[in-house]
């Protein structure tokens, strides 16, 4: 838990296949407690189906996941425990429309932890304060902007209080004026020693924030290291494409 | 000089209410032309009507014995207290018909392999019930169970007329619960997963009543057929208000009661469909 360089999470040789598509070919990865990685690549390079096999949504084909140093890839281990422990925020925000902002946040909690609402209650103002949404907590989805959306999702997850998050492009669905106060959302999450991947296009942000970077082409990790090398200095020739297309 | 030409250009527009504009106008214009074209071509329909029905050869012997006034006048009381005996069939059947409809839609959506024959079952009830007609069913089960020579209450109409009906539109309701649940998307049930929910309870608290709610007027549809249906009891018993106007028809040798049992299930019937039209209209609008 405190150990800020011991090993949080772990990937060898993960497999996925989607049919005839191969999406991820042999990953490995470790990231630290309290790291923030970013998973760089074009559309279709596996990045997200790489974090929804982290978060156990989809179920890999072969190779390990270590969290803790237990593989929780293993076929027959429970899933439901390890998605308490590791928070996802997907690209579409995903909140249930029907739910005010607060209810979003709450539910989990009260149904797989047995929280009560009374209990909840003060924990939950807090993370809607710390996240600059106080005055929205009684806002349906639709009532509310998509930065505003992505950021209750985010709030949504670490009310499970997870000690890892995963963010799925989560600024790709947003108004560029709205990016800025997602990520201004990830900085404080970094600062306050979170555990973090991140599948994302903002080569900016990953070069000042994170702890390691890596490029994904064709479900493998082509290319890894600090954000400075990676993007300064790449090695190879797909990621030096592939930044000069995007930077 | 192309600064106060901007400005003088824009000044029309925040002044819209007091001159409208070209286009303003214009639809103005063609509102009331479509208007007064609808107005004179429903009235020439209706004079027409009025005017030629008349002279067909029958007409004076259809008027007496469906449109007399005096028969009307007499029977109508007693149909409206007949019909209180299909509100009440219905306002039985309804609330079981919605539960175990939505119980059958559940079977069919349960994925543990221990609970195959549950989605078994729901596949074939639906299928089942959906395939006969409604007054068949109501044949068998309530001329059927009562020839099991049941004692005094269990050989009621009511009950086994009732049963066939809920059997019938609990299969129809399942499958548009089913059709509900199935239009929400994959990613809400991964997004309830994800927070480490149970299914049951993403299916409980995130899939139903999103699902319940989209398929509102579907299922207002249904209940609206199920309202006219309970007419179809009055084969095997009750008498309610399609047999009552039967009984009238005989009294007076005349069929204007039927005409006044359609009114009365009009009356009930026209409010609900637009209700329903209205629900439906409202929710093609949310999406888009």
């Amino acid at each position: 838990m405190t150990a800020q360089s011991g090993v949080k999470l772990s990937l060898r040789g993960v497999e996925k296949s989607f049919g005839q598509n191969h999406v991820c070919r042999g990953i490995d990865l470790d990231v630290a407690d309290g790291e923030m990685v970013c998973l760089i690549g074009a559309s279709g390079s596996g990045k997200s189906t790489l974090l929804r096999c982290i978060n156990l949504l989809e179920p890999i084909d072969d190779g390990a996941i270590f969290l803790d140093g237990i593989d929780i890839a293993e076929p027959g281990y429970d899933p439901q425990p390890v998605r308490e422990r590791i928070g996802i925020v997907f690209q579409s925000y995903n909140l249930f429309p029907h739910m005010t902002a607060e209810e979003n946040v709450m539910l989990a909690p009260m149904r797989v932890r047995g929280r009560s609402k009374a209990e909840l209650a003060e924990p939950v103002v807090a993370l809607f304060e710390r996240f600059g949404l106080p005055e929205h907590r009684y806002h349906y989805p639709d009532q509310l902007s998509g930065g505003q959306q992505q950021r209750v999702a985010i709030i949504r997850a670490l009310a499970m209080e997870p000690e890892i998050m995963l963010f799925d492009e989560i600024t790709s669905a947003l108004d560029p004026e709205l990016v800025g106060e997602v990520l201004d959302v990830l900085r404080q999450l970094h600062r306050d020693g979170m555990t973090m991947i991140l599948a994302t296009h903002e080569m900016g942000f990953a070069r000042e924030l994170a702890n390691k970077v890596c490029f994904l082409d064709a479900g493998r990790i082509l290319e890894e290291g600090a954000p400075d090398d990676v993007f300064s200095a790449p090695q190879q020739e797909r990621t030096k494409a592939f930044l000069s297309r995007v930077l | 000089m192309a600064d106060t030409g901007l400005r003088s250009g824009a000044s029309p527009a925040a002044t819209t209410r007091a001159t409208p504009t070209r286009r303003a106008a214009y639809e103005a214009r063609m509102k009331r032309r479509s208007v007064t074209i609808a107005v004179t071509s429903t009235l020439a329909v209706l004079v027409a009507f009025v005017l030629l029905v008349p002279f067909a050869p029958g007409w004076e012997a259809v008027q007496r014995s469906f449109f007399n006034g005096q028969v009307f006048a007499r029977t109508f009381p007693g149909l409206l207290n007949a019909f209180l005996q299909n509100v009440m069939i219905f306002a039985w059947c309804a609330p079981i018909i919605a539960i175990l409809g939505l119980a059958i839609a559940l079977c069919r959506d349960v994925r543990a392999p221990i609970l195959f024959p549950l989605r078994m079952f729901g596949a074939l009830y639906t299928d089942v019930f959906r395939g006969v007609p409604v007054i068949l069913v109501i044949y068998l089960i309530g001329f059927g169970v009562p020839g099991l020579g049941l004692p005094r209450p269990w050989n009621s109409p009511y009950i086994w007329g009732s049963l066939a009906l809920v059997l019938v539109y609990a299969a129809y309701v399942a499958e548009v619960f089913r059709s509900g649940i199935e239009s929400i998307h994959e990613s809400q049930r991964a997004a309830a997963a994800s927070l480490g929910l149970s299914d049951q309870d993403a299916m409980r608290f995130v899939v139903l009543p999103q699902a319940i709610r989209n398929v509102m007027p579907a299922n207002m549809n249904l209940f609206i057929a199920l309202q006219k249906d309970v007419a179809l009891l009055s084969f095997i018993g009750p008498v309610e208000i399609f047999r009552q106007a039967g009984v009238y028809k005989s009294l007076f040798a005349n069929f204007t009661p039927y005409v006044g049992a359609a009114l009365i299930f009009l009356a009930i019937t026209i409010p609900a469909t637009r209700y329903a039209d209205y629900l439906l209209h409202r929710q093609t609008r949310r999406r888009t």
